[in-house]
């Protein structure tokens, strides 16, 4: 009898995963999303995941997508990472071997992307990482030449670790830096070691280059030695669950000097967590919500009535991916991964609601603009604008 | 010599932290000869209850330390008559994969509640003391002398009184004690009581002085206590006091003293020399066995 109902079990669970792989809708256009909906920046994969399911749900609204003569519906399949490189590889070839996707968008960290972006080349499927600012997610690790499926929204970190930089030196006058950052983390090192190499070269120096390991707690013996330097301001290229730690135990160190940071700062949940102690400090990211144009405060609108938060930038750049992604297809005007990729690889000047952005020839890297936001009053304010 | 002081300062912040978290996987092991890989997330439930009960139900300092320790220790005991108590003939690779087991579920249950990092609100007002160019924060200050109280108070049970008396007769000889008339269950019960008390305290401490509080914060600093725990000799209480401050200072001077990127490779490779010379821990006695 127990045999019975452990077969009849088996049974089951066999059937399910036969049967529930072969359920095919070859009618609508897959895209799929990789978010860190969970792990160490699991507000990151909110935001990724909200403005996804608000871009498609604008195309589906409207009937879909036009390819030839009939309009297709887009159907949207998010994979969680958990916030782990080995699982973003296995997402994204889930996706492309299992669910048939046209097309990925995601993973967001760099640490992520780089991992799905290899299996992504490989299997020739465009993905668009909406966050990814490492200049390796877009190049082939053997030769550095472009990878020709991979692409992102966002500007790489030579410009915004060259922007932060510039402005440090030129706009706040400071010649003296301390930097901290995560030596484990890809976007991390390559910022801080892009900044150093630009500051360095226009006149500045660095008095303390400082290092710790992702999941630390623990920077007192780091902060004391960067103290013990007088700089004049601390560049800290880390991420927004961080940063908070970081600049709230510099100041129980006695601390007093300013911080400024990168796009990883841009999350309203490092107001939450930093609450007065972050205030005045500068950081560069993608776009800025209170100066925006008419189609970024279209799209803010509709995110606030959803979701109820400002979006950040990781929600800006999701959707501008999805934006390129999805004129791409009707370019290509089929449902196919080679022509898709050709279409994005030549797509006109694209107005998102992160500025406008063009793919140079062969490059997934998009030219654009950076802007620097300062955070003023419990809010991101804007403060300046950097072109490239 | 003000920067040497205040690395010894931030050492002996991190130190009592690990310490306390050592202590809990000195005392488990002591007493059942089983290393519980859960306790490391059971630090991590203490921080967790911490913000609980200063967000939700405004507690101040005190209550919300004793609340959490309480909390903490109940489901210690509860894990342990759980999962551990049916397994206690088993044997000793099936005790350890089950506590793994348990620190998965902790992490993910956790988790599945809600998976942002918390912050946790301060609690106490912070000052922030400058003697020459030496900061000392009040937090610091505090941290480390609850720390010294609550090591002092549990050296006095384990030495001086008769529960004491019972849980080192019980790692001793479990075969014999029984028949003495000592209630092994509740000794053990009592046990995990205590050394997940000390994990959840320092859960709150460490929310205190990094108020970031996530998940899977117990792994990195349950696998640091648990070496801790080792290198003072484990079973040993004293040991793990020991063993909880040495790795503290080594971790803080390394980076101190040499680029920082060595730290771990560095504070590691000194601890292995250490085993190496050492294999039983600091205070550790060899066990030999007769085959």
């Amino acid at each position: 009898m127990k045999k019975t109902i452990i077969f009849i079990g088996f049974l089951v669970i066999f059937s399910l995963l036969v049967f529930g792989c072969a359920k095919k809708d070859s009618d609508a256009v897959k895209i799929g999303v990789i978010a860190e909906l969970t792990g160490d920046i699991p507000a990151v994969g909110t935001s990724c995941k909200n403005a996804a399911e608000l871009a498609v749900r604008e195309i589906n609204d409207g009937g879909g997508i036009q390819l030839g003569e009939k309009k297709y519906p887009v159907e949207l399949i998010i994979e969680d990472n958990a916030g782990k490189a080995d699982q973003s590889a296995s997402s994204a070839q889930k996706l492309i071997t299992q669910q048939k996707v046209t097309a990925i968008v995601g993973p967001n960290a760099s640490r992520y992307a780089l991992p799905a972006a290899e299996i992504a080349e490989s299997n020739k499927t465009v993905l668009i990482t909406p966050w990814s600012t490492a200049p390796k997610a877009t190049l082939d690790a053997k030769t550095n030449a472009p990878k020709h499926y991979v692409f992102r929204a966002c500007f790489i970190d030579p410009f915004q670790g060259g922007v932060i930089a510039k402005f440090t030196l030129d706009n706040l006058k400071l010649k003296k830096t301390a930097v901290l950052y995560d030596v484990a983390s890809e976007y991390n090192k390559g910022i801080a070691e892009i900044f150093k190499e630009v500051y360095e070269k226009n006149g500045g120096s660095i008095v303390a280059f400082e290092t710790y390991t992702t999941n630390d707690k623990d920077f007192s013996s780091q902060l004391t030695k960067i103290k013990k330097t007088n700089p004049d301001i601390i560049f800290l290229p880390n991420y927004y669950s961080e940063v908070p730690l970081q600049i709230q135990q510099a100041k129980r160190l006695g601390i007093s000097v300013p911080f400024i940071g990168s796009d990883s700062w841009g999350s309203e949940e490092l107001l939450k967590l930093c609450g007065k102690d972050c205030e005045g400090y500068y950081f560069s990211t993608h776009y800025a919500a209170d100066s925006a144009s008419d189609a970024t405060k279209k799209f803010i609108d509709a995110y606030k009535a959803k979701y109820g938060t400002t979006p950040d930038d990781v929600a800006a750049l999701t959707y501008d991916s999805f934006g390129l992604l999805l004129q791409a297809i009707k370019t290509a005007g089929k449902n196919d991964r080679q022509a898709v990729r050709d279409a994005l690889a030549k797509i006109p000047l694209f107005n998102g609601v992160t500025g406008s952005m063009q793919f140079k020839e062969g490059s997934g890297d998009p030219i654009k603009s950076a802007v620097i936001l300062q955070i003023k009053d419990g809010k991101f304010t804007w403060f300046a604008n950097a072109k490239p | 010599m003000a920067y040497f002081f205040q690395q010894a300062l931030n050492a002996l912040q991190l130190g009592s932290i690990y310490a306390l978290i050592a202590l809990g996987y000195t005392m488990v092991y002591g007493i059942l000869t089983m290393i519980n890989f859960a306790h490391g997330d059971l630090f991590m439930v203490g921080a967790f209850f911490c913000f609980l009960l200063a967000v939700y139900l405004k507690l101040s300092f005190v209550p919300t330390l004793l609340v959490s320790m309480l909390g903490v220790a109940c489901l210690g005991v509860v894990i342990e008559r759980l999962a551990y108590k049916p397994l206690r003939a088993a044997p000793r690779v099936s005790a350890i994969i089950t506590a793994l087991g348990v620190g998965l579920f902790l992490e993910n249950f956790t988790l599945a509640l809600s998976p942002y990092p918390k912050h946790i609100p301060p609690l106490l007002a912070n000052t922030t003391w400058s003697i020459g160019s030496l900061s000392v924060s009040s937090l610091q200050v505090l941290v480390i002398a609850l720390s010294l109280v609550l090591m002092l108070i549990l050296d006095f049970v384990v030495q001086r009184t008769k529960a004491g008396m019972a849980m080192r007769a019980i790692s001793w000889d479990k075969s014999i004690v029984p028949l003495m008339g000592v209630p092994v269950n509740k000794i053990i019960s009592f046990t995990f009581a205590i050394g997940t008390g000390l994990g959840g305290a320092a859960g709150v401490m460490y929310g205190l002085a990094y108020p970031v509080i996530d998940p899977y914060m117990g792994i990195m600093v349950g696998w640091k206590a648990f070496i801790c725990a080792v290198v003072g000799g484990i079973g040993n209480v004293r040991g793990a006091m020991i063993g909880g401050f040495i790795l503290g200072a080594v971790e803080i001077l390394v980076a101190a003293f040499f680029p920082s990127t060595y730290r771990d490779f560095v504070a590691f490779t000194l601890l292995l020399v250490l085993l190496i010379l050492r294999p039983y821990g600091i205070l550790g006695r060899p066990q030999p066995q007769k085959v």
